[in-house]
């Protein structure tokens, strides 16, 4: 290997490492018998996991986190997969606009969106409810879906659809028959991606959740800006679980899109 | 149509997953407190056994003050807090401009149940408590005497933390500059003594670090961020007790004054919130509140429960509230929201 | 032309939530920046007697009545309905001329029981300054029903009593400050983004096959764990007395713990960490994109290494460097957590005063207008990303 190249990967691994120890090096201090935030641990144990599993916030903040992120994903999947299908069908006027505003979730900043959902949820009951949380998210994840199954048709053969319908078949029926099943894992993906944008929300949450609607990110904020325990380490590690599930399902269906398209 | 029934169908799963609560108008009763240390022993005394007598669910709340967040809950239409531990500026202002509901006090038991000094048409004291000048024996070799030493960088190097705010910091800096205790507001009154009290503060201001959360002095006392801070009495004790801490506290011319319970205004939990109030207010449950963190209590006949060795550090106790300064909410409800813009550009800068 | 109307029927759905939920909401919220809704409500009188007035002295006595009639009016509406408007009202005028805050709420509250004598000589009494045009004058400029004032307010600059447009006042005079911090935060992430994320990006295209998915593994783990837990990450490593310090001091390199948390130093680190993925994704995939017979035709015709790169294989990678900064940048801009958690009093960006004024100081107009001037410098790089690139080659990861 030449030296430039030495050097080349001397600096990638680095930087590799600069992206991934921060959250591996704190992760075990949630297993610390003790309550300081260095090592070496004193001990070992699962204390900090005993106090996320009987405290009254964590386990309901799990939970609401994981009903929202389902809301959120289901809506933005679906409204999302149409959007896109219908995108990808025909060109029609004011299509580069429609993309416009679909995108445009990704764009602004989340703070604009907080206090102006706030605003206008507020008179409309929403604020503090759950339906109003997960309208937010929802809306937060379109463009991955929109983006995804955009995607995902790329690979897709419009003549199949032609050929359906020339064997009779609706146009829904074509659709549902025909294209879904091979865009199916684009879909998933995509609503995934919308999961994985709510679970990990916590600026929207901050502005529109009251107490019975925190989620675990909102509990995390709150707690790091309370009392640092090593309990958030143990939210962290449960929330760092799901995104290795998360990104594990994601490679899979990506993998599976792939194929099938082959 | 297929499309459609599916559609429907995705729905239908959405409003089912989201559960019978996300349509629920009514929310459970909300209280809101101070974090920390003192919210921990809150739960224990109030929160966790009013739950289980009165069989009403109760969820918790952290917040650091500030009258314009009541302000904003309330017009923003989206309030979601229903019982608040608020300062005393803060209760004549909010109670001013309505964002409170008036206190019934038949339902709790009666005005003759409290201290004169508690009872306000929309709030109720729940303790009395001082800002004192606290360090770490551990760190200072000498005692500092006063606001002076706070002030005194070269005597006693390190860092300092304030409340972030202009209540307390400009007492403080007048109080450091030499005005004495019964002068403080009325130099402060004139733009003149505000002037005087910034500039006092910019000979610090390299040195200072500002806290929001009650929790936080102790934690900067502990790490050794800083070398002296303002904090709550009771937190102070609360870590030696708790955490093995060797904090000292300086009284002298502490800053004296107290907190209430207030109902925001056109809360659903209306008469929950009163119920909690008058629970916590009992006697007893305030002499147990001092016990494991010492603040004054409210409630009448509550102080005779209280050993001797916990009064020692109470605010109320007359050495301790000898040359105290009593902060004065008719001052800081006509000037608060002045001053603290002003204070937020200063430090912004 | 029926595939036409069923495509728009099968996008309505999705335009009419988003138009529901974001579109509209924003538009309303960002409307107030331009609104006066705060003054006129309370001041109906007072605003009407100070239709003919010349603004040389203070009004005659009929603006003083109708200013205690208002006001009494006013607060015995806020104390029933807990709307807080003289308050609203006041802090709106206090931007304009400081002082209000206090002197507002203050004559409110000593006008609320009746008085002997005229209103003029009680207000005097009260405070001086009612004697004089400026307090008026504030009254009369936030007459509304809209204005430039919090758009002006932004940029630290307002109109006088000529209506002129001067600057503020420097102890209002604090945004210019903040928005030039912001930038500058979000160009010195997006560089040390781009410093690191390259050269990763380009290992990643060039490694040998089997590394690559381990590689590509370690930029998306973190990729995927929430930015929260990623703060709180940072936040551990950095205490006073977290890992960090702990280390240093076992090895000896520092006897006393280093302030590493509450700067902007810390903000960086964390703002680069967690956006680092966004700059090296859409890098690496125009590298894999890129035609590499390119580079090396170059090479075997006897261009250097250096040369060759600089030529041929950094332009072909562009859009993948200009996609991944405009994707950092814009995100830097809007970071709220990260620098609330991590940085100190003088760290903070345009988001938090977004923040603050919505729920500190119930300053709908001047959140409002500080989202505007947010969203217009998105709206710039966005538009100059379009101009000088285009959206059609923009991938994402």
């Amino acid at each position: 290997m030449r030296p430039a190249r030495i050097l080349l990967w001397a600096f990638g691994l680095l930087a590799l490492l600069f992206l991934v120890a921060p959250v591996l090096a704190v992760l075990p201090l949630s297993f610390s018998a003790g309550a300081f935030l260095s090592y070496p641990l004193p001990g070992l144990s699962l204390r900090w996991y005993a106090d996320f599993w009987t405290s009254n916030f964590w386990l309901p903040a799990l939970w609401n986190s994981l009903r929202i992120g389902a809301g959120a994903a289901l809506l933005a999947g679906t409204f999302g997969t149409l959007a896109a299908f219908g995108l990808w069908r025909a060109r029609f006027p004011g299509r580069t606009l429609v993309l416009a505003v679909a995108m445009a979730p990704m764009v602004v900043p989340a703070i604009v969106v907080a206090v102006a959902l706030l605003l206008a949820f507020g008179p409309l009951g929403l604020s503090n409810s759950f339906t109003g949380l997960v309208l937010a998210h929802a809306t937060l994840g379109m463009p991955f879906v929109v983006v995804t199954v955009l995607a995902a048709l790329e690979q897709f053969d419009p003549v199949q659809l032609r050929a359906a319908a020339a064997c009779g078949a609706s146009p829904v029926r074509a659709f549902r028959r025909v294209c879904l099943p091979q865009i199916l894992p684009g879909v998933a993906a995509g609503a995934l991606f919308a999961f994985a944008t709510s679970l990990d929300e916590v600026t929207i949450t901050l502005f529109l959740a009251g107490p019975a609607q925190r989620t675990l990110p909102r509990q995390m904020f709150s707690g790091l800006n309370d009392q640092l325990s090593l309990t958030i380490m143990a939210a962290a590690m449960v929330m760092v679980l799901l995104s290795v599930l998360l990104l594990l399902a994601v490679t899979l269906l990506r993998r599976r899109g792939n194929t099938s398209s082959r | 149509m297929m499309l459609r029934r599916g559609f429907c169908a995705a729905l239908a799963l959405g409003t089912v997953l989201l559960g019978g609560q996300a349509m629920a108008q009514g929310r459970d009763l909300t209280v809101v407190s101070w974090g920390g240390a003192y919210q921990d022993v809150q739960r224990d005394i109030f929160f966790r056994p009013f739950q289980q007598e009165t069989n009403i669910r109760l969820l918790e709340e952290t917040w650091d003050g500030g009258v314009g967040v009541l302000r904003a809950k309330v017009q923003s239409g989206a309030n979601n807090w229903d019982v608040v531990q608020v300062e005393s500026e803060e209760l004549l202002l909010g109670c001013d401009e309505g964002l409170f509901e008036r206190i019934d006090y038949s339902t709790i038991g009666g005005k003759d149940r409290f201290i004169p000094a508690a009872v306000n048409e929309c709030g109720v004291g729940t303790i009395l408590y001082s800002f004192v000048l606290a360090y770490d024996k551990d760190r200072l070799k000498e005692a500092p005497k006063g606001w002076a030493d706070f002030f005194d960088t070269r005597k006693f190097p390190g860092k300092r933390a304030l409340r972030r705010g202009p209540k307390t910091t400009l007492e403080i800096a007048l109080l450091a500059d030499g005005v004495k205790p019964g002068e403080v507001y009325k130099v402060l009154g004139t733009n003149a003594g505000v002037d005087r009290a910034f500039r006092k503060l910019d000979t610090l201001k390299a040195d200072l670090v500002w806290w929001e959360r009650g929790s936080q002095p102790a934690q900067l006392l502990a790490s050794g961020e800083v070398a002296m801070t303002d904090a709550y009495n009771g937190r102070i004790t609360a870590a030696n007790q708790n955490d093995n801490r060797n904090f000292g506290i300086t009284w002298t011319n502490n800053l004296f004054t107290l907190d209430s319970w207030v109902v925001m205004k056109d809360s659903p939990n209306r008469q929950k919130g009163l119920d909690f109030i008058r629970f916590a207010t009992q006697p007893q449950r305030q002499a147990q509140l001092a016990q494991r963190i010492p603040y004054g209590p409210t409630a009448k006949g509550a102080a005779d429960g209280i050993p001797p060795a916990v009064q020692a550090n109470l605010p109320t106790t007359p050495e301790n509230h000898e040359d105290a300064l009593r902060i004065d909410d008719q001052f800081w409800l006509d000037n608060l929201d002045k001053l603290n813009q002003r204070f937020n550009n200063w430090v912004a800068k | 032309m029926r595939g036409r109307l069923a495509a728009a029927a099968l996008v309505a759905p999705l335009l009419l939530f988003l138009l529901a939920v974001f579109v509209l909401p924003i538009g309303a919220f960002l409307l107030r920046a331009v609104g006066e809704p705060d003054v006129p409500p309370v001041l109906p009188r007072t605003l009407a007697a100070l239709d003919g007035w010349d603004g040389q002295a203070a009004p005659g006595e009929a603006a003083f009545a109708a200013l205690v009639e208002d006001l009494r009016e006013a607060r015995a509406r806020d104390r029933a309905a807990g709307e807080g408007a003289v308050a609203r009202a006041a802090a709106r005028l206090n931007n304009d001329w400081p002082g209000f805050r206090s002197l507002l709420p203050m004559t409110a509250r000593r006008v609320a029981a009746p008085f002997e004598g005229g209103a003029r000589e009680k207000l005097l009494d009260l405070a001086e300054e009612w004697g004089t045009p400026a307090p008026w004058a504030a009254i009369r400029r936030a007459a509304g029903p809209v204005s430039d004032f919090q758009l002006l307010a932004v940029l630290d600059l307002k109109r006088d009593a000529a209506g002129s447009i001067g600057t503020a006042p420097p102890e209002q005079a604090i945004f210019r400050g903040i928005l030039w911090r912001t930038l500058w935060i979000g160009v010195l992430a997006t560089l040390i983004c781009l410093a690191i994320g390259y050269p990763l990006a380009w290992l990643i295209a060039t490694a040998p096959p089997r590394a690559v998915p381990w590689l590509l593994a370690g930029v998306l783990l973190p990729f995927w764990t929430s930015l929260i837990v990623r703060t709180a990450a940072w936040t551990v490593l950095l205490q006073r007395e977290g890992v960090v310090n702990a280390a240093l001091q076992a090895l000896q390199l520092t006897t006393d713990p280093l302030p590493l948390l509450f700067n902007r130093g810390a903000v960086l680190l964390g703002m680069v960490h967690i956006l680092l993925p966004f700059m090296v994704l859409p890098i690496y995939a125009s590298l894999r994109a890129l035609d590499w017979r390119l580079p090396r035709a170059a090479l075997s015709l006897g261009a250097s290494p250096w040369r060759t790169f600089w030529r041929i294989s950094l332009p072909l990678s562009l859009p993948g460097v200009g996609a991944g900064s405009l994707l950092v940048f814009i995100q830097a801009l809007g970071f709220y957590v990260t620098p609330a958690l991590l940085g100190g009093a003088n760290d903070q960006m345009i988001p938090y005063f977004v923040a603050f004024y919505a729920t500190r100081t119930v300053n709908w107009g001047m959140a409002a207008a500080l989202s505007l001037l947010l969203l217009a410098a998105v709206a710039v790089v966005v538009g100059v990303y379009a101009r000088l690139v285009g959206f059609s080659r923009m991938r994402t990861a």
